[in-house]
């Protein structure tokens, strides 16, 4: 008995014999060869190009470093000053009070230290203009060396500094070999350039003025920015209907992104400092302006970010009975805040380096003090560089870089921080 | 009715069905060639129609192999599902339809004597008949035509009354040549096997209608079976 | 028809039709979705059988251009009538997709987010119980209990769409409807699920939608056959699969459509 087999469907037959490809003629080996040699060829000038774009980056942080480090450093003159001998007239009790630092002024401190050095090594001009402070501040910590000798280490000029650092008059250099050689010259850090605010005197400017304004006018950045741009997102994604209206919006928003900075600042100055008539060249006008330029960028990137969230996840949560906001809240901004950070982390390092709107508005004063508020006048860091680059002495010129270096360090953290916020937030699904 | 979308299906339907007719035509073939020996009193011939019938047990285990396998591998459905199963109840039927020829042909030696029996003519005619009826029902599966299986079950009405009135010859006949006695009996159940064949092509046809149709046929009026309660009793 | 069932139906829609655009996508469907009972949704590719399921929780509201007309109502209520607030609609009448979409967040959370924004649990513990229930119910339970933290997509296919299950089970709804739970699962996962629509049948009614005609064999007691956009045929499971009254039908589950 045959065991029946279920009917199995004869193979169709071809009339033609398949002949199997031959790979190893030489023309397809040549093809191989050349389909391989394609693919080295495009790795390689993908290597080139990162190569190249990492030698560019380099080479600007190179110069930068090279030009600006000696910016952190100040030669400091030791000098003995008998302040006992200057017999100046402040009392213990003015000193203990916060009029001391007047009182010492008063008193005529600056010109005994700035004595005490052109006697002790016969030239005048050798301090730097803010040395006496050095030693206001070590009587305010110490009273009772008003009654002794004391020996300080103190900035000296900016010719000085200049030429210490090789860069000087063939005079100073001449001084400065002679002081070396008595070996009372020293190179130290200068912590001060980064808590001191702009002045006239190379050796005495800092960054910290500049610096204030700068995280000032960034908060008020990104307080505005932010919000509106994310909300504006979700509800030109979520919410808003598709037509010839929201196309137009989206059209503006793409154009607004591109528009150059400087167009902001005449805005800011029309609008915010003509109509509304808010204090010129205060963090809150140069906000609100770099804010105008900084929403469109985050608003594409919200977009872009809301678009990428599966509809899948959307459908779960409506499916359960969530409303629209609570979708969008709970589930939908979660999963693009990733994206949104990205956007903002671009916006922001775009705005830290904005001075053309800045300048409009009026952050190109020569501001002494730093801001104490939001309304006080301030300057922000590229101002500041843009400022001391345009300076005739030669001091500025190391200064200048060692504000760059300080505006890279800045970047470099605030992307650093933006990155871990994202890193965090990012959830995988 | 379109073909199946996978064509194989399509072609194991039809070997099943295949099956099925050779098997019946195996057994109208048992049935006519049993009679045709019982008359010519045909010993070999009977001989060989007994040991014919592997072949009809052969095909019908067949058939039970291959319905299950449709079943378990093409999950068939509605009117597939019910044609299969149909086939399946269809062969054990015929099978037994060709033990029936099978205990036909066993009887011709018992049957052949000194004697001879006239009633013996009267059977190839009920044998064409209930033939007839396998044939139809078989015929009815293959065309699944359901006309033709109601009007094979309307035909068994006249086997039954065919099958009373032979009874009642071959008993007379008994009576009146009591020497004759044992050959007749075994003739009695020559015709209690034609009946029995009439009724199993009945439930071939019952069979075929269900596999179209889904729904059984309508019962049908049973006749006066006079005979069957005098044979009981 | 059908013989009717001992209670009235739990939904009921007559007449629906569903159009995208100028496009018919259902045409005058009326159906029952009984109490206690799986239907299953049966028909070839874009016959329209997930559309009509996306009307009855109103999930078609997501889609702009869809227009929904006809008379769908919830134990008498008309969805569709402005009083009808969809939030609640949703949570009466759960939904778990085609391809399993847990949220990213905690196995715990999953399943106690519908709870929490229903205002359905006073307090973390019973809250905690609902989870407990819910993944009780779903088959779920002995296989997480123990990483409730655990993110809900690190589970398997399988697990996945127990836990969107367990999910949609957290709110009390009273209807489930699935759209081809398990066409993304392997036949050991898809057996279980299966054997959960079995076990949950006794508390909700359930419709699902399916491709795979031995699953809406195994699966339900009712069965309706769409075509192209229309219902053909709806009636008691075996009947339609031994016995189809329509010439379509037949095509269908015998395997000579198309």
């Amino acid at each position: 008995m045959n065991r029946p087999r279920l009917a199995e469907r004869p193979v169709p037959f071809s009339e033609e014999t398949r002949t199997p490809t031959d790979w190893a003629t030489p023309a397809m080996q040549a093809r191989l060869r050349r389909r391989y040699a394609a693919e080295r060829r495009f790795r390689r000038l993908g290597l080139a190009a990162v190569a190249l774009s990492a030698g560019f980056l380099l080479f600007l942080l190179a110069t930068m470093l090279a030009q600006g480090l000696s910016g952190f450093t100040e030669t400091r003159l030791r000098v003995p000053v008998d302040l006992a001998a200057a017999r100046l007239t402040v009392t213990p009790a003015q000193l203990s009070e916060r009029r001391a630092d007047l009182a010492l002024a008063g008193a005529g401190l600056q010109a005994v230290v700035e004595n005490a050095a052109s006697r002790r090594y016969g030239a005048p001009a050798l301090l730097s203009g803010g040395a006496w402070l050095r030693v206001r501040d070590a009587i305010k910590a110490d009273p009772a060396l008003l009654h002794r000798t004391a020996t300080f280490d103190l900035p000296v000029s900016s010719a000085l500094d200049l030429a210490a650092k090789g860069k000087g008059t063939p005079q100073a250099t001449a001084l400065v070999a002679r002081l070396r050689a008595q070996g009372v010259l020293g190179r130290h850090l200068n912590l001060a350039f980064l808590t001191d605010a702009d002045s006239t005197d190379p050796t005495r400017i800092g960054i910290w003025g500049a610096f204030l304004g700068s995280l000032l006018t960034l908060v008020v950045t990104l307080a505005l920015a932010f919000p509106i741009g994310v909300l504006s997102a979700l509800y030109l994604e979520e919410y808003a209907p598709r037509n010839r209206w929201t196309d137009l919006i989206e059209v503006s928003i793409n154009n607004l992104a591109a528009v150059p900075s400087i167009i902001f600042g005449l805005l800011g100055l029309a609008v915010f400092l003509g109509t509304f008539g808010l204090p010129r060249s205060a963090p809150i006008v140069g906000g609100l302006t770099l804010a105008l330029m900084t929403m469109p960028v985050i608003v594409i990137a919200g977009r872009n970010a809301i678009k990428a969230v599966p509809p899948s996840i959307r459908d779960g949560a409506l499916a359960i009975g969530a409303s629209p906001v609570q979708v969008v809240f709970h589930h939908v901004l979660p999963l693009a805040l990733p994206g949104i950070l990205t956007g903002t982390i671009i916006g922001m390092a775009r705005a830290l380096g904005e001075t053309a709107p800045l300048l409009m508005i009026g952050m190109r004063a020569f501001i002494a003090a730093p801001p104490s508020g939001l309304t006080s006048p301030a300057t922000v860091l590229p101002v500041q560089i843009f400022l001391w680059s345009d300076q005739v002495d030669r001091g500025f010129v190391e200064k200048t870089s060692a504000a760059i270096i300080v505006l890279l360090a800045f970047l470099l953290a605030m992307n650093g921080l933006a990155i871990y916020l994202r890193n965090r937030f990012e959830t995988r699904w | 009715m379109n073909e199946h979308t996978v064509k194989a299906f399509d072609a194991d339907i039809v070997q099943l069905r295949g099956l099925i007719s050779q098997m019946g035509g195996l057994a109208e073939e048992a049935i006519a060639e049993s009679l045709k020996a019982l008359q010519r009193s045909d010993l070999a011939r009977a001989e060989e129609i007994r040991a014919a019938d592997k072949a009809i047990d052969a095909i019908a285990a067949e058939v039970e192999q291959l319905a299950v396998q449709i079943i378990a591998l093409r999950a068939p459905m509605a009117v597939d599902l019910r044609e299969v199963v149909a086939a399946l109840k269809i062969a054990s039927v015929v099978e037994r339809i060709g033990d029936y020829a099978k205990n036909i042909a066993k009887r011709v030696p018992l049957i052949d004597g000194e004697h001879r029996i006239e009633p013996v003519s009267i059977l190839p005619a009920m044998g064409r008949m209930a033939a007839d009826m396998v044939r139809g029902a078989l015929d009815a599966f293959a065309a699944r035509d359901i006309q033709a299986a109601v009007r094979v079950r309307e035909s068994d009405v006249a086997l039954d009354d065919f099958y009373d009135s032979i009874f009642r010859t071959l008993v007379t006949f008994m009576v009146e040549n009591p020497k004759t006695i044992t050959q007749v009996a075994h003739l009695l159940f020559v015709a209690k096997n034609l009946e029995r064949i009439g009724d199993h092509a009945t439930n071939v046809a019952e069979m075929v209608y269900f596999a179209a149709t889904g729904t059984r046929m309508a019962e049908r009026d049973r006749g006066n079976r006079e005979g069957e309660a005098t044979w009981r009793a | 028809m059908t013989p009717s069932p001992s209670s009235p139906p739990k939904m009921t829609a007559r007449d629906v039709c569903v159009a995208y655009g100028d496009k018919t996508a259902i045409d005058h469907v009326s159906i029952d979705i009984e109490q206690d009972r799986v239907i299953a949704f049966i028909g070839p590719s874009g016959c329209g059988k997930s559309t009509f399921l996306r009307t009855l929780n109103r999930m078609n509201d997501t889609i702009p251009s869809a227009r929904v007309s006809g008379d769908i109502r919830l134990d008498g209520q008309d969805i569709y009538a402005p009083e009808m607030d969809v939030v609640q609609l949703r949570a009466r009448v759960g939904m778990v997709f085609q391809k399993p979409n847990p949220f990213p967040k905690s196995i715990y959370e999953n399943v106690a987010y519908g709870p929490r924004i229903h205002g359905l649990a006073r307090g973390k513990a019973e809250l905690d119980a609902t989870v407990e229930r819910s993944l009780t119910r779903a088959g779920l339970w002995n296989e997480v209990k123990d990483r409730l933290s655990d993110s809900g997509t690190a589970l398997s296919g399988g697990q996945q769409q127990r836990l969107c299950i367990a999910r949609a089970i957290a709110v009390d709804p009273e209807v489930i409807l699935m759209d081809e739970p398990c066409s993304a699962l392997d036949p050991i996962a898809t057996a279980k699920i299966e054997e959960l629509i079995h076990e949950l049948r006794g508390r909700y009614a359930i419709a699902i939608v399916t491709h795979n005609m031995q699953q809406a064999a195994r699966v339900s007691q009712r069965t309706a056959f769409f075509h192209l956009g229309t219902l053909v045929e709806y009636g008691a499971t075996s009947d339609i699969f031994t016995n189809p009254r329509q010439e379509r039908t037949k095509d269908y589950i015998t395997g000579r459509y198309g």
